[in-house]
């Protein structure tokens, strides 16, 4: 879907107001000498309208100095900079899981979190799983029962079900369903995906 | 989303200058509600002061009080041993809401904040008191399914969305906040707002102040409590009607008995009278119906939630035969 498209009136004035308010903040930007953009004493960090900031992350085990624009959120760093495009963007608002991915082992919704909050932690994608060409027992288990049709939200499902059976919320069908109910399957695919994670873990496989 | 600048402040006092001296600067925590509102332009702010390095992460018992760092991640309060014995209706309010990715990220303090998920709030097209002041409202006379049934007024009649706040507000928490002007405390109950003309106003937190922390008073309801949360489907939505439900029963008398309700207000919904004519009672199915029947007397529905009063009523009834029967 075209922004353009999707602009109301309103947006454009607002889109207007914003450009001239940029402008004049370039104008003072050029103005100012540089050690003024520079990080005042009493805080860890900053990143001014137009900068880019430094962000150390490690990424499916890989150590990463990247550089991004403060309102970049982790869902795209990984997709538009890093490539790592299996991680998908369902409605980018928090209401599918398609973009779900690891933090410090712990499953978030990587459309609602800056890159640069992410500083220093480890990142988990759907890339970070397998162990070179042997898939990840979750992985072999959604092949096995179908747990999937169009395959867009599959990457966020099975790096949910990684998380939820770690979790040890993975005791019962009715509790993967409730501690699953984060990612969204257009498809329908639910009682095939809800049979791969039992198997997974009554399988008794490290996950 | 707007361009803005970020900070990561070393320390509390920091955090609330950056906030306190820039008018569109805001706290971000977890994000989950703030960056949605930013990317649907609901939310303009220039500048993010990051808040998650602060030392506002931990759960401790504090002179009997349960001490809750407002950076605590609603899925570790969830889980953590203390609220689970202590203060399981807490426990049962936090895993109703949301999915276990959102509680990962979500922080108490972040919580409370969140705005409501009134659809004519978060459509910029539309008029809104709450987003835009005087625009009016678009849900009074538009689709108002979702919608107060308590407590709402001529501006506005957007509920809030939390189901962790209304276990908070049922026993009796205290907010602690620190501003610029130092730090204090605010009953649950009066942390959030009713709409009346100021609908823009969420809550009584002023320019600047961050919410360090939330306090449980010890009680006596560890069992006999039950958190019921109606919605259009099982898990992963909103509240159409939730209650929250504590008593404390001796000898098969309800000796103390506390009642809140989530989506039905502007705030967590306290219902003082259905408690105090529970007190002293036994936990029968008629002095449920005599409590239910005054909790919702003042309900005032709308074309499209008409059906709320009753489900209400319902609701409140079954929480209570839940509570009264673990």
């Amino acid at each position: 879907m075209s922004a353009e498209n999707d602009q109301h009136p309103r947006d454009k004035q607002a889109g207007r107001r914003d450009f001239l308010k940029q402008s004049s903040a370039m104008m003072a930007l050029a103005l100012t000498p540089p050690l003024v953009i520079k990080a005042a004493a009493h805080d860890e960090a900053i990143a001014g309208i137009f900068e880019k900031m430094p962000v150390n992350m490690e990424i499916n085990g890989k150590k990463m100095q990247l550089s991004v624009e403060p309102r970049t959120t982790l869902l795209d760093l990984l997709r538009e900079q890093l490539a790592l495009t299996g991680t998908k963007k369902g409605c980018d608002h928090g209401q599918c899981g398609a973009c779900t991915v690891h933090v410090n082992g712990r499953r978030i919704n990587s459309c609602l979190t800056l890159a640069v909050m992410q500083e220093g932690n480890q990142v988990t994608t759907i890339e970070g799983i397998a162990n070179g060409d042997q898939l990840h027992p979750v992985q072999e288990a959604f092949i096995k029962h179908d747990g999937f049709q169009c395959g867009y939200c599959t990457p966020g499902q099975i790096m949910s079900a990684v998380a939820c059976i770690r979790e040890g919320h993975a005791g019962s069908p009715e509790q993967i369903r409730e501690f699953m109910s984060g990612n969204i399957c257009r498809c329908g695919a639910y009682d095939n995906i809800v049979n791969a994670i039992v198997d997974v873990k009554s399988g008794g496989k490290t996950v | 989303m707007n361009q803005f600048s970020y900070v990561r402040p070393a320390n509390l006092k920091a955090a609330i200058d950056a906030v306190a001296k820039d008018k569109s600067a805001r706290f971000i925590a977890g994000g989950t509600n703030l960056l949605d509102l930013m990317k649907s332009g609901v939310v303009t702010s220039e500048k993010l002061v990051d808040i998650n390095r602060l030392p506002l992460k931990d759960i401790q018992l504090s002179e009997g009080a349960l001490h809750i760092g407002a950076l605590v991640l609603n899925s570790d309060l969830a889980a953590h041993d203390l609220v689970k014995t202590q203060h399981p209706l807490l426990s049962q309010a936090l895993l109703a809401g949301a999915s276990q990715q959102l509680r990962n990220m979500a922080t108490v303090g972040g919580n409370m904040m969140q705005r409501t998920r009134c659809t004519y709030f978060y459509d910029t097209t539309m008029p809104c008191n709450k987003r835009a002041p005087n625009s009016g409202c678009g849900a009074i006379g538009g689709i108002n399914r979702m919608h107060a049934i308590f407590g709402a007024s001529d501006s506005c009649i957007a509920v809030h969305p939390s189901d962790m706040c209304v276990a908070l507000a049922a026993l009796d928490a205290m907010v602690l906040v620190t501003g610029p002007k130092g730090s204090r405390r605010i009953p649950f109950t009066d942390f959030h707002r009713l709409p009346g003309n100021t609908p823009q106003l969420d809550n009584n937190l002023g320019k600047g102040e961050l919410i360090t922390a939330v306090e449980i008073p010890s009680n006596h309801f560890t069992k006999n409590i039950y958190y019921l949360k109606v919605r259009d489907r099982a898990s992963y939505a909103f509240a159409l009607v939730s209650v929250a439900v504590a008593l404390d029963i001796r000898d098969g008398v309800i000796h103390e008995a506390r009642l809140a309700m989530g989506g039905v207000a502007h705030k967590p919904w306290r219902l003082p009278e259905a408690e105090k004519a529970l007190a002293g009672k036994a936990p029968t199915a008629e002095n449920f119906r005599i409590a239910a029947g005054i909790a919702t007397q003042s309900a005032k529905a709308y074309k499209h939630n008409m059906f709320k009063p009753a489900l209400a009523l319902n609701s409140i009834q079954t929480a209570l035969q839940k509570a009264a029967s673990v």
